[in-house]
């Protein structure tokens, strides 16, 4: 099977139920991530990034559930299997990393024990041979002195510490796909660089597939091969990101390209952001008709409030989800 | 770190008396049961008899080393098997929520509903007297507050990111309640089992006064009060000895729950920090 491509999404929607009646958080989200390859998922706060991400893994949670469409994870659809069938992936062959190191350790537990853990749980190794192998991973992480390490509590680290602790852990089974939800953006920049580097060296080194999620499309696209931009629980932009960058098609994705610091600039970063899109990302229920895009959007004519534009194929290859794009 | 007093000298009262329980078959002058002595009857406390003796002659210094033995298995492990039905019905109603959750709650209002001593009176009518009747009795009525305590602590842990980070990393329920959410309550759980334990020693003396509790002749010091309420002007030694060692015990027990609660409470930690 290993011509396939590793993950296949196929016009997933996921509903959002209060009780009252059922709209969708997302839809229409189709891509696909072979063995090996980094692809990243950009979009400002809201635009159902994480929520994307936990259908994937199995673990949307009430109000939020999978509404249609397909997950196939190595040619086999995984969107309806059993909760124990899921267990069995999560960790262990599609691992994931997200925001929050300083929370995402247990806090009476040394970090050895929770590297071993994942080994005594999806490879059925002795606990002696788990902490042996935790060592290992912690040194494979850059961690120093990793036998004397793996007895601290996370207390005891720093948050970039904490971050290789988690990739430690997140890698630990050798999974096909590392899902990085803003793996840095707790963290101040000179450790988000670090990190990001071990992580994408990591993953080379042992052909593990990265779905990178985030917010800023230079990081994104730095990491990535290929970018899917979204915008309220639609893809509105799929390219290579050296594409994007050179020519956005969709006015969203310029939108997110002039707002970032030119190169040799980053310096003014703080001071001045450059051209914020204005407005916000409506809240689902605020969807409004057409494009949703329309009501921030600077090229928005009729055609756009009133019918959703469908997905166009690009020349040089993507696609792009607009009316009126360049 | 500053030692607190309460866990010095709660911990000191509750280490004699474990010590002196393990120890009394060494440090006893005689026979609790065998050495009566109608000869020796009703001495008061000398050189000789310590705390004195009863109306069989019986030492009661000796008895009430050995009657630690009762007091204490019976606070031990009655409060053992409540910590584990409070924590394994809290915790789980706390993580899974929904009718299981119900359910616990119902029963939880049941049981503070009814006085557990009153509760525990009826569980010991039923199995009569006895040791083994004395732990499940005492077992089984006073695990309300543990199970409210876990089932508080599961909720809001619940929505940790560590929890989280564990089911995204694909472990079980199970494996998540024991490693991720039971350590993080295990202090006020220790806590209220420590206090728990002074009660069940209270419950103990309680129920062997009202005739429930380990069989005479064998002592246990609320059978002791309850032989020696007659004479408790005659003889008020019979009466004191035991009342002190429970007082003592109960009071050790209350002071270094305080004491756990006062280091393991993470805001008086951050407080002295
Ligand atoms: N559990 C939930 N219940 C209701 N709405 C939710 C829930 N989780 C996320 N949402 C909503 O779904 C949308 C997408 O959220 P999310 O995927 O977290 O965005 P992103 O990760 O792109 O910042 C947001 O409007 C958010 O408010
Ligand atoms: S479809 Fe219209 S409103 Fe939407 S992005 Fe394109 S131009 Fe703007
Ligand atoms: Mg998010």
């Amino acid at each position: 099977m290993t011509g396939s491509p590793l993950l296949e999404v196929e016009d997933l929607r996921i509903d959002l139920d209060d009780g009252l009646r059922r709209v969708a958080a997302a839809e229409g989200i189709s891509f696909r991530i072979n063995r090996g390859e980094t692809f990243g998922l950009v979009g400002e706060s809201g635009c159902g990034k994480s929520i994307t991400a936990l259908a994937l893994i199995g673990l949307l949670r009430p109000p939020l559930s999978i509404g249609g469409g397909v997950i196939r994870f190595d040619g086999q659809e995984i969107q309806h299997l059993s909760a124990a069938r899921q267990r069995q992936l999560r960790g262990n062959r599609i691992a994931m990393i997200f925001q929050e190191p300083m929370t995402a350790l247990n806090p009476v537990s040394p970090v050895g024990r929770q590297i071993a853990e994942m080994f005594v749980l999806h490879k059925g190794k002795s606990w002696r041979e788990a902490n042996q192998l935790a060592v290992e991973a912690l040194a494979s992480v850059r961690v120093p002195a990793p036998e004397r390490r793996v007895k601290d509590y996370p207390h005891q680290l720093s948050g970039g510490m904490r971050q290789r602790v988690m990739i430690a852990i997140a890698l630990a089974c050798g999974p096909d796909l590392l899902i990085a939800d803003e793996p840095t953006t707790a963290l101040d920049v000179t450790v988000q660089a670090e990190i990001i580097e071990l992580m994408r060296n990591l993953c080379a080194e042992r052909g593990t597939a990265i779905l990178m999620i985030s917010h800023d499309l230079g990081l994104v696209a730095n990491v990535c091969r290929r970018v899917a931009v979204m915008y309220a629980g639609r893809i509105v932009e799929e390219r290579g990101s050296a594409d994007i960058f050179r020519a956005p098609s969709h006015p969203y994705t310029q939108g997110l390209v002039d707002s970032l610091p030119r190169l040799g600039s980053r310096a003014a970063l703080g001071r001045s952001r450059l051209k914020e899109i204005a407005g916000v990302v409506p809240a689902i229920t605020r969807f409004p008709d057409g494009c949703r895009f329309n009501p921030r959007c600077a090229q928005a004519t009729d055609i756009c409030r009133a019918t959703a534009p469908q997905t166009e194929g690009l020349e040089a290859g993507g696609f792009v989800r607009c009316h009126h794009h360049a | 770190m500053k030692l607190r007093a309460n866990l010095v000298i709660g911990g000191a009262l509750f280490a004699l008396a474990i010590v002196v329980g393990l120890l009394a078959p060494w440090l006893a002058h005689t026979d609790p049961v065998m050495d009566a002595n109608l000869m020796n009857a009703e001495e008061p406390p000398s050189w000789t008899w310590w705390f004195g003796t009863d109306a069989q002659g019986r030492d009661i210094y000796s008895r009430v080393l050995y009657g630690a033995r009762v007091s204490l298995t019976v606070g031990i492990v009655s409060q053992l098997i409540n910590s584990v039905i409070g924590v394994a019905l809290g915790l789980s109603a706390g993580y899974f929520g929904g009718w299981w959750d119900d359910v616990v709650n119902a029963l939880t209002n049941l049981m503070l509903a009814i006085p557990s001593l009153i509760f525990a009176l009826a569980i010991m009518a039923v199995l009569g007297p006895g040791l083994t009747s004395l732990l499940i009795a005492l077992g089984l009525t006073n695990w309300s507050f543990t199970c409210r305590l876990a089932r508080a602590s599961a909720l809001s842990l619940r929505s940790q990111g560590y929890v989280q980070a564990a089911t995204v990393l694909g472990y079980g329920d199970v494996r998540i309640m024991i490693t991720q959410l039971l350590p993080n309550m295990l202090g006020p759980i220790v806590v209220i089992g420590t206090l728990g334990m002074g009660s069940a020693v209270l419950s103990e003396a309680a129920l062997s006064f009202l005739g429930l509790g380990v069989r005479p002749p064998f002592p246990s010091w609320g059978s002791m009060l309850s032989e020696a309420r007659e004479q408790i002007t005659t003889a008020p030694w019979l009466s004191i000895f035991p009342g002190l060692a429970i007082f003592l015990t109960v009071l050790g027990l209350n002071l270094l729950g305080d004491g756990l609660r006062d280091i393991l409470d993470p805001q008086s930690r951050s407080r002295r920090t």
